[in-house]
């Protein structure tokens, strides 16, 4: 007899990604997708997709979606939220996206403490529109617009999204973790379940920065991918808990 | 008579859209529409509903584009400069075929312009705005009466045909006070929303609410999907007052507060003898077109608080068998009658 | 008096709009036409207010008021800028604790009152309004002392309920001058 060890989450749909080899949107639909299961909470869900390359994450999700302008995710949440107040209510954004054309609404819904889930996907760069240079790409980072390495002198700085909104009273959580291995996966899952159930629970705004890997727009290989991601990226951009209501931040 | 009061424009507006049923709105400040939003900031927490301040117009229109996507009843409002923020969010609203009212009470441009009444954003209501294919119906009217009956009307069509309204005030009407009766407001229609993103709750197939196709044939599709739709309410949704075409001369056509300005001068006129006419359109979009085919002036004559942007609707929708002249004031300057009756004048000496 | 164009002008906080407010509440319960239309915008703090007001048995087109019938004007520059505006045969209402100078036109009737003075002798220092208001009934005949009172009243929220009784003493002082 053979045992089913892994199943596919009811909340991922049987399509195929579309995403690149190597590339982490997978993972975390996944991850969000299983958590969305555990907490029984798919039907009554909607996600709030971004423009980029999870801009057809309706594709691979069987519960309502979305989908947002550029930047704009947050302000649609908030719309759904209070309209909805005992819907879940998630945006799914990367980098331009949350940290650069909607950084105004990214900090707003968090001053507001809006009683929604946002998950970052951090991979340094504009994937869909071909790699270009992003809030959080690192300095001396190669990319299409800086195509002698992001100098911060004239091109600025990265900017560390989850230590930036923890000034903040709003938000119940704020946690970075990453996409890179199976531990740092765990650690992930736990996450963006804790945000989910801050949610459930009504505390208020929860936030989670996945760092993630883009290969093709790294022009890596996704082994080489993951390594930048280790020696570069998590250096730069510390994993852990920044706020937590409930005490669980790093710093308490 | 029924439920007489005496209200502001702006507060009209807000009252009617409680009791049609709207529950959530999100605005950010701007004069000269700010009473409506502290109107339903006043109102809404009391009835369970949602005023939101957003930190942006941009951020408001998307709260608007959320809470349609969730299938309830939402409403933003601002004025002009405002609009044009907002703008990118109702072209997104106009391609999720999302229902709400969008209240415009206009103030003079281009730029920062002013903050006196003004009719200059009829372009942008009427043609467009945002980019791409869409259309807003928009709602122009000229009483605080109106207003209000526009405003639950506005829900009603918005629904019925999942197309953004706009109420195109202005300045002037969005302050002025008259006596409205609340009673004359139509009833809610609420229409069914089973496309609504509000949870499938395990018993259907999943809601979603997007914009973007990126195959150009679906793309192509659903942009003539809309228009189809658009051709319905052309036909259908015309909406227009006139009086006195039949032996008219000359028509003159107006909307919103202008329009009360040209009954006056009309008034006038007729005392003297002139045979003036008018007809108001109440529909901006759709342009009542109809009537202007049925009438046979000797010249219309435009009268607006822009530089003429009516003008060329009516000629295209007078087939230009007649010329079509203009007057109008800008920059928060609202015409007088006795400077209509003299164009109406200067036109009669040119065409008898 | 069956069609009234009023501009009422003022300071910001003289009451002006308030003034214009009561006369169109109690022409609504008259079952009268009306609107009212304030000026807005920065000059409300501080710099000079006005409304234009119409009353009258038909509809009414335009509610902007160009060449009023009635003018009241509070302060100097509203006599300044409105004055030539008022039709042949209205009335100009003057301020005079406020405004020394005269009014030139000789084709309209002008009535000169004491309004601040008489409100301040009352130790109502904000309620000249009202005692123009007073003046401005009695000369017009739009509405009577008591149909005022009524308003005034009806139209005061709960909150300002108290304050309505020092109102109509102001309108009676203007209107028994």
């Amino acid at each position: 007899m053979s045992k089913i060890i892994y199943e596919k989450p009811k909340a991922l749909s049987d399509a195929v990604f579309h995403y690149c080899p190597g590339c982490s949107h997978g993972i975390v639909h996944r991850l969000i997708c299983e958590v969305l299961d555990e907490l029984e909470i798919t039907g009554n869900t909607i996600a709030v997709e971004p423009v980029g390359c999870a801009v057809t994450a309706h594709d691979y999700f069987n519960f309502d979606v979305v989908q947002a302008a550029h930047g704009r995710a947050p302000a649609v949440a908030t719309g759904i939220k209070r309209s909805l107040p005992d819907r879940i209510v998630f945006t799914y954004q990367g980098d331009g996206d949350l940290a650069a054309i909607g950084t105004a609404e990214t900090v707003h819904s968090s001053t507001r403490g809006e009683n929604i889930t946002i998950i970052f996907i951090n991979n340094t760069i504009y994937g869909m529109t071909g790699g270009q240079m992003a809030p959080t790409s690192l300095p001396g980072q190669v990319t299409q617009t800086s195509p002698y390495g992001r100098d911060p002198k004239t091109q600025g700085n990265p900017i560390r999204v989850c230590e930036m909104l923890a000034t903040l009273d709003g938000p119940s959580y704020i946690a970075r973790v990453s996409t890179d291995s199976v531990p740092h996966i765990k650690e992930a899952k736990k996450a963006i379940k804790k945000a989910f159930q801050n949610q459930m629970e009504g505390k208020g705004l929860s936030f989670v920065e996945l760092l993630c890997t883009c290969p093709t727009n790294w022009g890596m290989s996704p082994t080489e991918a993951v390594k930048r991601l280790q020696d570069e990226m998590i250096p730069y951009y510390p994993l852990g808990v920044f706020k937590d209501v409930d005490g669980g931040a790093d710093n308490e | 008579m029924g439920e007489v009061v005496l209200m502001k424009g702006n507060e009209a507006i807000a009252e009617a859209a409680i009791r049609s049923g709207c529950k959530h709105f999100f605005g950010y400040p701007i004069t000269p529409q700010t009473e409506l939003s502290a109107y339903m900031a006043k109102k809404l927490p009391k009835i369970g509903g949602t005023f939101l301040q957003a930190e942006s117009e941009i951020a408001a229109v998307n709260m608007l584009y959320g809470a349609a996507s969730a299938g309830v009843r939402a409403m933003t409002s601002s004025s002009s400069p405002g609009i044009s923020l907002k703008s990118e969010g109702i072209s997104y609203i106009a391609a999720g075929d999302l229902p709400c009212v969008i209240v415009n009470i206009m103030r003079g441009g281009p730029g920062l312009g002013g903050i006196q009444a003004a009719q200059s954003d009829y372009f942008q209501a009427t043609k467009g705005g945002g980019h791409g294919d869409y259309h807003l119906i928009v709602l122009a009217p000229n009483s605080i009466q109106e207003m209000v009956c526009l405003t639950a009307e506005g829900f009603n069509i918005s629904e019925e045909y999942r197309i953004p309204v706009m109420l195109l005030g202005d300045g002037t009407l969005g302050q002025m006070m008259e006596p409205v009766d609340l009673e004359q407001i139509p009833e809610p229609v609420f229409a069914e929303k089973p496309w609504a993103a509000n949870g499938t709750q395990g018993k259907r197939k999943p809601n979603v609410i997007k914009t973007l196709e990126l195959a150009p044939d679906e793309l192509e599709n659903s942009v003539w999907e809309r228009e189809r739709k658009y051709s319905i309410v052309k036909e259908k949704l015309q909406k227009y007052d006139a009086h006195d075409i039949e032996d008219a001369d000359i028509i003159i056509s107006s909307y919103g507060i202008t329009s009360r300005v040209v009954e006056t001068a009309v008034k006038m006129l007729r005392n003297e003898g002139v045979k003036v006419g008018v007809i108001r359109p109440i529909t901006l979009w759709p342009f009542p077109e109809k009537i202007y085919k049925q009438v046979n002036p000797k010249a219309f004559l435009s009268v607006e608080m822009s530089t003429g942007q009516m003008v060329e609707d009516i000629k295209l929708a007078c087939e230009c068998k007649s010329p079509v002249y203009f007057f109008g004031r800008t920059g928060g300057i609202i015409p007088t009658p006795n400077e209509i009756v003299d164009k109406v004048h200067e036109i009669m000496k040119e065409v008898m | 008096m069956n069609n009234c164009k009023m501009i009422l002008a003022g300071f910001g906080g003289q009451g002006i709009l308030f003034a214009g407010k009561m006369l169109v509440y109690a022409a609504m319960l008259k079952g009268k036409k009306l609107s009212w239309l304030p000026s807005y915008g920065p000059e409300m703090r501080g710099g000079t207010a006005n409304c234009h007001v119409i009353i009258d048995d038909e509809a009414i087109g335009s509610p902007i008021v160009t060449h009023p019938n009635v003018l009241i004007a509070m302060n100097q520059p509203s006599l300044d800028k409105f004055e030539n505006e008022v039709e042949k045969d209205g009335v100009i209402f003057v301020d005079k604790s406020l405004i020394e100078r005269k009014v030139t036109r000789t084709d309209i009737k002008t009535v000169y009152v004491d309004a601040t003075e008489i409100a301040d002798k009352m130790g109502m220092k904000k309620l000249a309004n009202m005692v123009m208001l007073g003046a401005v009934l009695k000369e017009t005949g739009l509405f009577d002392a008591d149909e005022m009172a009524q308003t005034i009243k009806e139209s005061l929220p709960e909150k300002k309920q108290h304050l309505a009784e020092s109102n109509v003493s102001a309108v009676m002082a203007g209107f028994n001058i």
